[in-house]
């Protein structure tokens, strides 16, 4: 475990920062907060939003990052989330896709049901359990200029690479981008392939 | 093609030929005996990616980003592990997402071993509650059609199918 520190960065700020400059990124958010994040810098084509399926968001990421190997795929999921797949970092280790990366926008809380803590917010440390399951490139960031840092190498660093970004347990509004399924999907394939 | 009487032929060689047809790409699997010999011909294949997975709920999403991505791929798993799939299959109802499973019975026939019965017995109704399509085979020889079908099904169709591999083909396996 680490040492705890203060957290002050704000959700919002935080995604708005990592996409800004985004490029060709293929993005999938997971179910939840980190959706709305996503949708509220720019309802992009190349975003894939995960409205269910809780703990897939990692392994959506990497059966993408392994179809598609030119392009960079960036998960950005929340603790909650990424803990119901928690397996999944092992797998992705394994597999070392060099084109993934995984950020998780983590708040320590489950912010849809109430903002029940989640085990973050006792202790359990993501990185070290992403380190542990083989990942050479992971960071746990609680500031501005660390965030700085962490950018480039969830764009740049051969991967797989993945950063916990702590944030404050402050609800934002919701910015709901589509949500029908076939929509999300069709949209996203005829985007990167040229057909649904 | 193989001749089906030969002592020899194995229904993974005709499996194995047919993914490489239709352009399988990635493998999903958690190890199983039932579907041993298929594991080791995909794993030994180059033309195709393996990855073996901690939980089978993460070879559903991975089947899903790999078809977001433009590939097709295929879930191994046992029945068993159909029971770890079923809040991530709500994705590939949702999404239309094709879904080409194998699934290796157990708690069927000839089982002995009493704790794969639970599980063995709920997994056609709980693929079934969880709207996937499945085609249930019991002999060796209609393996290779069969799957073809469900391919055809799966990815020209857009549904989740699963092709479910009685026990009397696959044996009655181990302790596990």
């Amino acid at each position: 475990m680490t040492a705890r520190r203060k957290i002050t960065l704000d959700r919002r700020k935080v995604v708005s920062r990592i996409l800004k400059d985004r490029g060709e990124l293929l993005l999938v958010t997971g179910l939840g907060a980190p959706t709305w994040d996503a949708a509220s810098v720019e309802d992009n084509p190349n975003n894939f939003y995960l409205w269910g399926g809780m703990g897939g968001a990692v392994l959506t990421g990497l059966g993408l990052a392994l179809a598609q190997p030119k392009r960079r795929v960036l998960v950005i999921t929340g603790d909650g989330e990424m803990l119901m797949g928690v397996g999944g970092l092992a797998t992705v280790a394994v597999q070392k896709p060099s084109n993934l990366a995984i950020c998780i926008v983590d708040n320590q809380r489950y912010g849809e049901t109430g903002m029940q803590e989640t085990h973050t917010a006792h202790g359990v440390d993501l990185a070290a359990m992403a380190a542990g399951a083989g990942f050479q490139t992971t960071s746990t960031v609680y500031t501005s200029a660390e965030l700085n840092t962490a950018i480039p190498v969830l764009y740049n660093e051969p991967g797989p690479v993945f950063v916990d970004v702590k944030i404050t347990a402050v609800e934002q509004p919701m910015t709901l981008p589509p949500r029908d399924g076939p929509t999300l999907k069709h949209r996203f394939r005829e985007n990167l392939l040229g057909s649904i | 093609m193989v001749n089906k009487k030969s002592k020899t032929w194995h229904w993974s060689q005709d499996v194995h030929q047919l993914f490489k047809k239709i352009g399988i790409k990635q493998i999903a699997y958690v190890p199983d005996g039932g579907l041993a010999k298929l594991l080791e011909r995909v794993q030994a294949d180059k033309s195709m990616r393996s990855v073996v997975l901690t939980t089978e709920e993460e070879g559903v999403a991975q089947m899903a980003g790999a078809w977001l991505g433009g590939q097709r791929g295929v879930l191994l798993t046992q029945s068993g592990g159909v029971g770890n799939c079923i809040n991530m299959l709500s994705m590939m109802q949702e999404c239309r997402i094709p879904l080409l499973s194998l699934v290796s019975m157990r708690g069927e026939w000839g089982e002995q071993y009493p704790w794969q019965v639970p599980m063995g017995q709920s997994t056609i109704p709980a693929l079934e509650a969880a709207k996937v399509i499945v085609h249930h085979v019991d002999q060796a020889e209609k393996v290779p059609e069969t799957v073809a079908a469900a391919a055809k099904l799966a990815f020209d169709a857009n549904r989740a199918v699963a092709v479910v591999l009685s026990q009397r083909i696959a044996g009655s396996g181990g302790q596990g």
